[in-house]
């Protein structure tokens, strides 16, 4: 059982408590999907499993362990908005060799065009440059991919295609997926299981 | 400018600029301002190098001369030619301006990062700093300043690098606040980057640009300065040829008709000081990712 959250409790600053001994578990290979009426604590959470934020009570663990504060982190967080997730000032290149150095093939997967790679971030569409993310964040120590509205800001065509090769990939690599998103279809087609919060 | 092309809508005012200007995108523009800016700059240093000091030497058979091909620029009461001290004041002035410009600019750099990074109470301090400079108007401080280490370049050099910091400090600081939490930065330590990693690669680039703008505009404010108070006499010496003190010698004989005197200095400073605005302007506007690829 790769990732585990236990007790956790989390406010920011003195605002109210928006987690209170909240605790779940994800195994490798299993797509759980996270829904919940908005403001919920939905992200809050995702960011905390993945390491962006500590809890002030309660741990999350990766097959035991803490997760790593330095190096590589195997939880990779995949966020709604693309465009704030990339340097404006780097080439395409640039950001998505910045983790590890993905094969052609991985990118031919996400339909990343070659004469992307030399553009400016602003000259490239949400769903381009989220095909971006998705690819720097799925190196091959990552073991846990959690995607946070990740197509939310998408048409349903991309959305099925980049949804469609996520999939596959999770599945090959025995990845945990933690699928967050208020499209509650969505969630019911690819999840085995939901966690209301 | 690919982009820009391909957009099939475009506004009226948009296309009233591109024709006056066709094909000339922003880069190219500044490139020709950063071009020109740099030629006046290198004929100002070459020229004062160049030009003899005769041209400085007192004459009175050819003082009060109205511009002329021999003396472009007309001469003065001592019929010193008017060209010459001009080319000399403006070069002497440059530099003193560089100088003020670089440790006022060093210093906003070194303070702003330090009131982002190193803890609230340094912050809250650098804070106070700059409100307290940005209160005040500058030339009193800069009198204040010159006075008080003896006038001279020096005084002048101290006095405008003091004042001129907080504007740029305090940009600097915002910007290392907000790239700290940008999410790419966040991004980019969960990939495995070291801190130092992230600081040269994501914060650096992004901050020397913002150094450079910062200098360039500057640039201009310490040069006006620079003259501002020499012409009040609190700054550089009456025997250095300094821009500010030809144009406050000139007052004197404005009454006169000798029109030459301070309409010439005074409009090569206006030239100078304008180039340096809009061309800081222009790589600031550049440098600015959103409208950068224009
Ligand atoms: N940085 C922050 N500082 C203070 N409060 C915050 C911060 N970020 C979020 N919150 C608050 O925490 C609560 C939960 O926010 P969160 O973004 O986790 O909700 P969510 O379930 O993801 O909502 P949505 O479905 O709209 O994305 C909200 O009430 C929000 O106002
Ligand atoms: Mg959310």
């Amino acid at each position: 059982m790769p990732l585990e959250a236990k007790g956790i409790s989390f406010r920011y600053g003195n605002c109210p408590w928006i987690l209170k001994d909240f605790s779940l578990t994800v195994n490798r290979g299993e797509v759980v999907g996270i829904s919940g009426h908005s403001g919920c604590g939905k992200s809050t959470l995702a960011r905390i499993l993945s390491g962006y934020e500590e809890p002030q009570l309660g741990t999350v663990t990766l097959d035991g362990k803490p997760l790593p504060r330095h190096g590589y982190n195997p939880v990779q967080l995949i966020l709604q908005h693309p465009e704030k997730a990339v340097n404006p000032r780097w080439r395409m290149d640039k950001t998505i060799n910045e983790g590890w150095v993905p094969d052609q093939e991985m990118l031919d997967a996400f339909g990343i065009n070659d004469n992307w790679l030399k553009r400016w971030p602003n000259e490239l569409s949400a769903g381009e440059l989220q095909r971006f993310c998705v690819v720097r964040a799925l190196s091959s120590q990552t073991s846990v991919l959690i995607a946070d509205e990740m197509t939310t800001m998408l048409d349903a065509l991309i959305q099925a295609q980049i949804w469609h090769v996520v999939t596959e990939i999770a599945k090959k690599r025995n990845l945990a997926l933690i699928v967050i998103s208020h499209e509650k279809h969505l969630i019911k087609r690819l999840c085995q299981r939901v966690i209301e919060m | 400018m690919k982009s820009a092309n391909s957009l099939p809508i475009r506004t009226a005012k948009d296309t009233a600029h591109k024709n006056m200007l066709p094909k000339l995108s922003r880069r190219h523009r500044t490139l020709i301002v950063l071009a020109l800016t740099t030629l006046l700059l290198l004929s100002i240093v070459t020229g004062s190098y160049i030009l003899s000091d005769s041209g400085l030497s007192v004459n009175f058979e050819i003082k009060n001369q109205a511009p002329s091909m021999n003396n472009l620029f007309g001469t003065d009461w001592l019929g010193r030619d008017m060209f010459t001290r001009t080319v000399k004041g403006l070069s002497l002035s440059l530099g003193v301006g560089m100088m003020a410009a670089l440790v006022s600019a060093v210093l906003a750099l070194f303070l702003g990062i330090c009131a982002a990074t190193l803890g609230k109470t340094v912050d809250t301090a650098v804070t106070w700093l700059v409100d307290l400079f940005l209160g005040v108007p500058h030339l009193v401080i800069i009198i204040l300043i010159a006075f008080s280490v003896g006038g001279g370049i020096r005084g002048v050099i101290i006095g405008v690098a003091v004042t001129h910091w907080p504007s740029l400090a305090r940009v600097i600081r915002a910007e290392v606040m907000q790239l700290r939490s940008a999410e790419y930065v966040q991004v980019s330590r969960h990939l495995g980057k070291s801190r130092w990693w992230v600081a040269t690669h994501h914060l650096l680039p992004h901050l020397i640009s913002q150094f450079f703008v910062g200098l360039i505009l500057l640039f201009p404010h310490a040069i006006l300065h620079e003259a501002g108070i020499s012409f009040l006499g609190f700054g550089l010496s009456p025997d250095t040829p300094a821009i500010g003190i030809i144009l406050s010698e000139a007052m004197r004989y404005l009454s006169t008709g000798m029109w030459w005197l301070a309409f010439f200095p005074g409009v090569s400073l206006l030239i100078m000081v304008r180039a340096f605005d809009i061309l800081g302007n222009n790589i600031l506007l550049l440098l600015d990712p959103h409208k950068a690829h224009e």
